[in-house]
C-alpha cells in the first residue's frame, strides 16, 4: 500500500501531514514529530475545559452527519459515579470513503491521542475502537500502535502518571456497513446484530452497556489533538464560521488522479475535481458527481461551483457527508451506476424496518430491470414512489441514504432512464 | 502459535487467513484459554465477547462450524439460536469452509466505474470456478464483495488478509502466480 498522490498546490495539512512516512507509524517516529504534547497538556485541564475549546473551535463530526463536537461531549453527565464510555466508530464503510484507513494506516498515534483526549474530556475510563473486518493490514498497524502506547504508559492506568486512567480495547467488526450508524455500532459492539434503535434514548444518556456513550468518528478524534495544542481561534483560521477546519477528500471514480487530500474547508468542488484531481483521464468530459459518499444528491457536471462546507453543499442540494467525491465522466452509464449503488443499499439493509428491507430490494430489482432492458415508463413513477415511501419513516437513515441518489438522478438524468426504458439504449458516450 | 496477545488487541486479530487448521481445538487448549480470558477482560458482559470469538474461531478454522457456535455459546452462557442469529447477520464469518486463497473482489461503485466487473470474470475464468465455489483443488474461493473502503485504488480486491489495488484484469494471472509462490 503506497500513498498515491499527493496534491502539489500549497495546502494546509494538520492531519495527513506525515502520510506516506512510515516512521510516524512508531511511538518514537510520532513523537518526533510532536506526538502526545497534546494529551500532556489535556491531562492539565479539567475535563470541561477541554469540551470547552473544541465546542469553540467549531469541530464537527466528520462522519457524514456534521454534528458539533463539543456539543456532542457536553451532553455527557458531569457525574463520576458510572462508567462513561468513548467508541471510536472506524467503521468506514460509506462507498467513496477511505480517509480513516489513512489516517490509521499512517498514524494511528494520531487517532490514539485522539481517543485520549476525548475520553479525559467526557470522562470516560474505556475507549472501544471499532474498526472494520475487512481492513486486516490498517488493523495490524493500529493494533500494533496500541500495544506501543500501553507499553509506553500512554495507555493505561494512571496515564503518564497523572492519576487517571484510561483503557483502549480495539473491536473488530465483520462486514456490516450498518454498524457504521451509531445505534447499531453499539448494538453489535455489545454482541448482536447491528441493529440500530430509535432515539432517544440518546447515547449520552444510555449507550453501551446501559452506560453514559459518546460516538465519533476517527477524523474528527485525530482533529482533536491539533486543536487542544494550539487553541480554538488557531483551528478556526480555515474554513468557514459555520464549518472551520481541514478535511481529507477521498477522491474516486473517473479522475486522473484519484486520492485522499486534505483541503480547508469551503475550497469550491470544481477546484477539487479539476485542479487537484485532474479531472476525469483521456480528455473526457465530467458528466455526474456524487460529492459526499454514495449515500448523497448526484449534481450534474454544471453544478460544481459549490463551496465545500456542510452549508455550501446542503444549498447546492447535495451534501458534504464524508467528504468523498466519486466521479463519473461521460463514458458513465448512470443507470448502471445508480443500480450497483441501489443493490448494496438492499444488501446492507438490517431489515429491521419493512420499507428499508422490502423497498431497497425492489428498488435495486426495478433497476436492473431497466437495465436489461425489461422496463416500462410507469417503472419511473413508481421509483418516485418509493423514494416518497423509504423517506423518514425507518428507525436509521439507510432507507434515506438510497433515496438522496436515486431521487436526484431521476430528476437530473431523466434523458438517461428513458432512453433505456423506451429504446434499450444508454445516453453514455 | 505462542506469542503472547496483549488483551487490549485480543479480540482484534486478523481472522481470514491462509494459514488455518480445521481440527484445531477452539477453547480446549493453553492459547485457546488464553485467548478466551483475554477477551472477556475486556467488556463488562460476555455476551459482548461474541464478535471477538467468532472471529477466532475463523481465524484459527477458515470458517466458523455449528459445532464452534455451540461452543462459543456455552462459554459465553447464550443459546446456540442466539449465536447463529448474530453470526448470520456479518458476512465476514465464514459459514462453511473456503479455498485457502479467499478472494474478495469489490464491485461496489467506485470499483464499479473503473472496470471491476472484468476483475471478478477474470479471477472466476482463471480459477475456473463460479462466486462462492472452492475450486476442485481446494485453492480458491472468489466472491464479489461490497465496497472494501479503498475507493481511490479501484479496483481493489482482498485476498485473505491482503489488500491488492488498483487490480486490472491483466493482473490477475500474475497475482495469483503470485499466492501460490508464497504458500506452503
Amino acid at each position: 500500500m503506497a500513498y498515491p498522490y499527493r496534491d502539489d498546490r500549497e495546502t494546509t495539512t494538520l492531519l495527513s501531514r506525515y502520510m506516506g512516512e512510515p516512521e510516524a507509524r512508531t511511538l518514537d517516529g510520532w513523537l518526533e514529530r510532536g506526538g502526545y504534547e497534546a494529551l500532556g497538556m489535556a491531562l492539565e485541564m479539567k475535563p470541561d475545559e477541554i469540551t470547552e475549546i473544541v465546542k469553540e473551535s467549531g469541530l464537527r463530526g466528520r462522519g457524514g452527519a456534521g454534528f458539533p463536537t463539543g456539543m456532542k461531549w457536553g451532553f455527557m453527565p458531569k457525574e463520576n459515579g458510572r462508567e462513561h464510555y468513548l467508541c471510536c466508530n472506524a467503521d468506514e464503510s460509506e462507498p467513496g470513503a477511505f480517509k480513516d484507513r489513512e489516517i490509521m494506516r499512517w498514524t494511528p498515534h494520531l487517532m490514539i491521542e485522539g481517543c485520549l483526549i476525548a475520553a479525559r474530556a467526557i470522562r470516560a475510563e474505556h475507549v472501544y475502537i471499532y474498526i472494520r473486518g475487512e481492513f486486516f493490514p490498517v488493523v495490524r498497524v493500529l493494533n500494533q500502535a496500541v500495544v506501543e502506547a500501553y507499553e509506553a504508559g500512554y495507555i493505561g492506568r494512571s496515564v503518564l502518571g497523572s492519576g487517571w486512567s484510561c483503557d483502549i480495547t480495539v473491536h473488530l467488526g465483520a462486514g456490516a456497513y450498518i454498524a457504521g450508524e451509531e445505534t447499531g455500532l453499539m448494538s453489535s459492539l455489545m454482541g448482536g446484530r447491528a441493529e440500530p434503535w430509535m432515539k432517544p434514548p440518546f447515547p449520552a444518556a444510555r449507550g453501551i452497556f446501559g452506560a453514559p456513550t459518546t460516538v465519533n468518528n476517527v477524523e474528527t478524534l485525530a482533529s482533536v489533538p491539533g486543536i487542544v495544542a494550539n487553541g480554538s481561534a488557531w483551528y478556526r483560521q480555515w474554513g468557514s464560521d459555520k464549518s472551520p477546519g481541514t478535511k481529507l477528500w477521498c477522491c474516486s471514480g473517473h479522475l486522473v488522479k484519484p486520492g485522499n487530500y486534505e483541503l480547508e474547508l469551503g475550497v469550491p468542488l470544481s477546484e477539487i475535481i479539476y485542479d487537484v484531481c485532474g479531472g476525469a483521464p483521456d480528455g473526457r468530459r465530467v458528466r455526474a458527481v456524487i460529492p459526499g459518499g454514495s449515500s448523497t444528491a448526484f449534481l450534474t457536471a454544471d453544478e460544481l461551483d459549490c463551496e465545500t462546507t456542510y452549508e455550501g453543499m446542503q444549498a447546492a442540494g447535495s451534501a458534504l457527508g464524508t467528504a468523498s467525491p466519486i466521479v463519473m465522466d461521460e463514458s458513465t452509464c448512470l443507470l448502471s451506476a445508480m443500480r450497483r449503488i441501489a443493490q448494496f443499499y438492499a444488501h446492507e439493509s438490517c431489515g429491521q424496518c419493512v420499507q428499508c428491507r422490502e423497498g431497497t430490494e425492489w428498488i435495486a430489482k426495478i433497476l436492473r430491470r431497466i437495465e436489461d432492458g425489461d422496463g416500462a415508463m410507469k417503472d419511473i413513477d413508481t421509483l418516485y414512489d418509493l423514494c416518497e415511501q423509504l423517506t423518514g419513516r425507518t428507525i436509521c437513515v439507510l432507507a434515506d441514504s438510497v433515496v438522496f441518489p436515486l431521487r436526484s438522478s431521476l430528476d437530473k438524468f431523466r434523458d438517461e432512464y428513458e432512453s433505456h426504458i423506451q429504446q434499450d439504449a444508454c445516453t453514455a458516450k | 502459535m505462542s506469542r503472547r496477545i496483549h488483551p487490549s488487541v485480543a479480540g482484534a486479530q486478523p481472522f481470514q487467513l491462509a494459514e488455518r487448521d480445521p481440527e484445531a481445538p477452539l477453547f480446549e487448549s493453553a492459547e485457546g484459554q488464553e485467548r478466551l480470558q483475554a477477551v472477556l477482560s475486556r467488556y463488562p458482559t460476555k455476551r459482548a465477547a461474541l464478535l471477538p470469538l467468532l472471529g477466532y474461531a475463523n481465524e484459527l478454522h477458515g470458517w466458523v462450524s455449528t459445532q464452534d457456535m455451540e461452543s462459543i455459546a456455552e462459554r459465553l452462557e447464550l443459546t446456540p439460536a442466539y449465536v447463529w442469529s448474530v453470526a448470520s447477520f456479518y458476512t465476514m464469518y465464514n459459514k462453511h469452509p473456503t479455498g485457502r486463497h479467499f478472494i474478495q473482489v469489490c464491485t461496489n461503485i467506485s470499483c464499479h466505474l473503473n472496470g471491476a466487473q472484468r476483475v471478478l470474470e477474470r479471477f472466476l475464468e482463471e480459477t475456473g470456478t463460479r462466486p462462492g465455489e472452492t475450486s476442485e483443488d481446494g485453492r480458491h474461493t472468489v466472491i464479489e464483495a461490497e465496497c472494501l473502503g479503498a475507493c481511490g485504488f479501484a479496483t481493489a480486491v482482498q485476498i485473505n488478509d491482503e489488500y491488492h489495488e488498483n487490480v486490472t484484469p491483466g493482473r490477475v494471472p500474475q497475482i495469483l502466480a503470485g499466492l501460490d509462490g508464497n504458500g506452503s
